[in-house]
């Protein structure tokens, strides 16, 4: 059967889980603040699955994906700018109708390579295409000449650092190092009310799926095989006559989008985009989400995302002084002990113990779902 | 962008950021040389190289701290004493780091790197508890004080020049080190085949450790050189990190002159175009160049054969 080859029954009621968690679970515990904080960790999940393609199938470890996270949502924030920006809205300035940050730049006039950022299905196609566009100039560049492990590392890295200087130093065209804030409505439609921030969770939540079954059908084909054997044994794989650079380039452009739409994602939610996103930090605390949720399971790395953030959010409100001591912690943990992260410990160590105790006594089937869920 | 200068100032614009340049190329060659260690000879990604240099850092500060209360009568020659005991905190450092993390990691390079950042952030929080946040400076003894007068446009500061004596030093003895020294001999064998240098008897573990420790005290000197041009908080290794390792990738990861020709020829780039264009774009230029060309000559400037 074509069903039982994309996904096994242990991975669909995997999906399933998570599907209630993210549909179910946190809409009916949280209120609409702490809803609208889990709904942007579930942007960085975006970022995550990528990563596990890219990183964990592929082994590609790219340090530079808040690059294309910060692209897709400056794509957005600038759409959502210039709509906010109405002539109306603006009066006050010396030119009306341009964002407010140019205005205080002196900027008398839209720049050029704003005008498209008018249209919605072009801003859109944004979203997807510059993150996608530039990964494939990357990729190309550097897969091609055979470039990769940890100098593609630090070449990404580098290209994080070189985004932020040049947002933060080109302030009249990009906001410089406040970013885009002050964002409104989309066509029309107030986003900043709690009802649109519920509704934009759910979306969030709907293309975070479609995304996760895009990576499934990834893994499950023959281009997925490919990247494990790439991983492994390079050399094989390209005497085996494949073009081993242009997998790269596609695994890489396909996080490069995942990104991109969670980064557009994140501005819609959030309500602001800013290079504090895009730089080397974020970049590397997107590949711990990853690393954390298990480096080789997709729906590893959105419990990842998930639970560094939330760990994030709730121990910076607590012990301020503590988190980096945490993460730094978590960091050497995640590489010395689990290098398989959570999916490892589940299936290493709760996986065996369950069945052993789903066999002993067959009373233990419910008690199995509800011990799944923290478990992960 | 020149038709608004005349020629002898164009010649003291020159001259004075070529200087300014020399000074950052000093800088670099100091951030570089310990990397260049740890990462040309051993392929080891230590994304706290920067946290190391702090330590140098603060290592100075207290010394600074300590002379002037103590012995003020010795304060101008402190310095010495401080970089001494700066080579000798990070390398201990490193030593210990090497033994508790590093060593398990040699297979995987890329978790290394994870793993180095994540002692990063620790080393920083550690400092920031210890010393505060805010940035600290130490008091530069007089000697080292005010500049040269060149000519009546151009003009030299001291500090800057006792920098680059100490690059020039560092890089000289780090070169020793590398190319007349038995531990050098013992690493360049292994670099080239571990098994074979394993095989003759050299003692391959404990020369890992040691070129860890050493390529980090070296970063503890650089540090603490940095305290006499700048002043040192608990983030501000991170600001480093990317020219570093770009400087050590460009010049070829496993050549030493390729290292300083690399942080030369990025230093004086970056500091002419500085005066032309802002700060930023000139540093964005900068590092695109040097990726360019990175993407088209991965290997680096100076290549050198290496076993996978």
């Amino acid at each position: 059967m074509t069903r039982s080859s994309f996904m096994t029954r242990k991975e669909l009621i995997g999906f399933l889980i998570l599907a209630a968690v993210i549909f179910l679970l946190l809409p009916a515990m949280l209120d609409s603040f702490r809803l609208n904080l889990f709904g942007k960790y579930l942007t960085y999940a975006f970022v995550a699955v990528g990563l596990a393609l890219c990183w964990g199938a592929g082994g590609i470890l790219s340090l530079g994906q808040g690059v294309f996270f910060g692209l897709g949502g400056y794509c957005m924030a600038m759409f959502l700018k210039l709509e906010a920006s109405t002539p109306e809205n603006t009066a006050i300035q010396s030119t009306p109708g341009i964002p407010d940050f140019m205005d205080w730049n002196q900027l008398t006039e839209l720049p050029v390579w704003w005008q498209p950022f008018y249209s919605l299905p072009l801003a859109l196609l944004a979203v997807l295409a510059v993150p996608v566009v530039f990964a494939f100039i990357i990729g190309f560049a550097m897969f091609t000449r055979r470039v990769g492990g940890v100098y593609f590392a630090i070449i990404t890295q580098a290209f994080a650092a070189i985004l932020t200087i040049l947002i933060i130093g080109q302030q009249g065209y990009t906001g410089g190092v406040n970013g885009i804030t002050d964002l409104r409505t989309l066509l029309g439609w107030d986003i900043r009310t709690d009802e649109a921030k519920t509704t934009l969770y759910f979306v969030n939540g709907v293309l975070l799926f479609a995304v996760l079954l895009i990576a499934q059908y990834v893994r499950k084909s023959k281009l997925g095989r490919l990247l494990i054997a790439m991983r492994d044994q390079e050399d094989r794989v390209r005497f085996s006559g494949y073009n081993v650079a242009n997998f790269k380039i596609f695994i890489f452009c396909l996080g490069a989008a995942f990104a991109g739409i969670g980064g557009a994602m994140f501005t819609l939610q959030v309500g602001f985009m800013s290079p504090t996103l895009v730089g080397i930090v974020p970049s590397i605390e997107m590949v711990i989400f990853c690393a954390v949720g298990g480096r080789l399971s997709i729906l590893g790395a959105v419990y990842g995302a998930l639970l560094v953030n939330w760990a994030k959010t709730s121990f910076s409100e607590a012990f301020p002084e503590l988190w980096l001591l945490g993460l730094g912690g978590l960091f050497i943990a995640v590489v010395m002990f689990f290098p398989n992260g959570l999916a490892g410990v589940w299936s290493e160590q709760i996986e065996p113990r369950l069945t052993k105790l789903s066999k002993r006594s067959d009373t233990a089937t419910p008690k199995r779902a509800a011990e799944r869920a923290p478990a992960e | 962008m020149f038709a608004d200068y005349s020629w002898p100032e164009l010649g003291a614009i020159f001259a004075m950021q070529g200087f300014a340049g020399l000074i950052l190329f000093s800088v670099f060659v100091l951030m570089a040389l310990g990397l260049a260690i740890i990462f040309g000879q051993m392929g080891v990604i230590n994304m706290a190289h920067g946290e190391f240099m702090i330590l140098g850092a603060y290592v100075t500060y207290l010394l600074s701290n300590l002379f002037a209360d103590y012995v003020p009568a010795l304060f101008s020659m402190y310095f010495f004493v401080a970089m001494f005991l700066a080579f000798i905190a990070s390398g201990a450092l490193g030593l210990f780091v090497e033994w508790a993390l590093i060593r398990h990691l040699y297979k995987r390079p890329l978790d290394t790197l994870l793993a180095t950042w994540g002692l990063s952030l620790i080393l920083q929080q550690v400092y920031r508890s210890v010393f505060g946040a805010r940035e600290v400076g130490v008091s530069i003894p007089d000697w080292m004080m005010g500049s040269l007068p060149l000519t009546d446009l151009i003009e030299i500061p001291i500090n800057g020049i006792f920098v680059m004596v100490l690059a020039v030093s560092i890089s000289l003895g780090v070169y020793i080190m590398m190319f007349r020294s038995n531990w050098g001999k013992q690493v360049r064998a292994i670099n080239q085949n571990r098994v074979m240098a394993g095989a003759v008897g050299i003692n391959t573990e404990w020369t890992d450790r040691l070129t860890f420790g050493i390529g980090c005290g070296v970063a503890g000197v650089a540090g603490s050189a940095f305290t006499m041009i700048g002043s040192t908080g608990p983030t501000a290794g991170q600001l480093y990190i990317v020219d570093t390792f770009l400087v050590v990738v460009f010049g070829g990861a496993a050549s030493l002159l390729g290292t300083i020709a690399s942080a030369f020829s990025i230093s004086q780039a970056q500091s002419i175009m500085e005066f032309f264009l802002s700060g930023s774009m000139a540093k964005v230029l900068t590092l695109l160049v040097v990726v360019g060309i990175l993407m088209i000559r991965p290997q680096g400037l100076f290549a050198m054969k290496l076993r996978k």
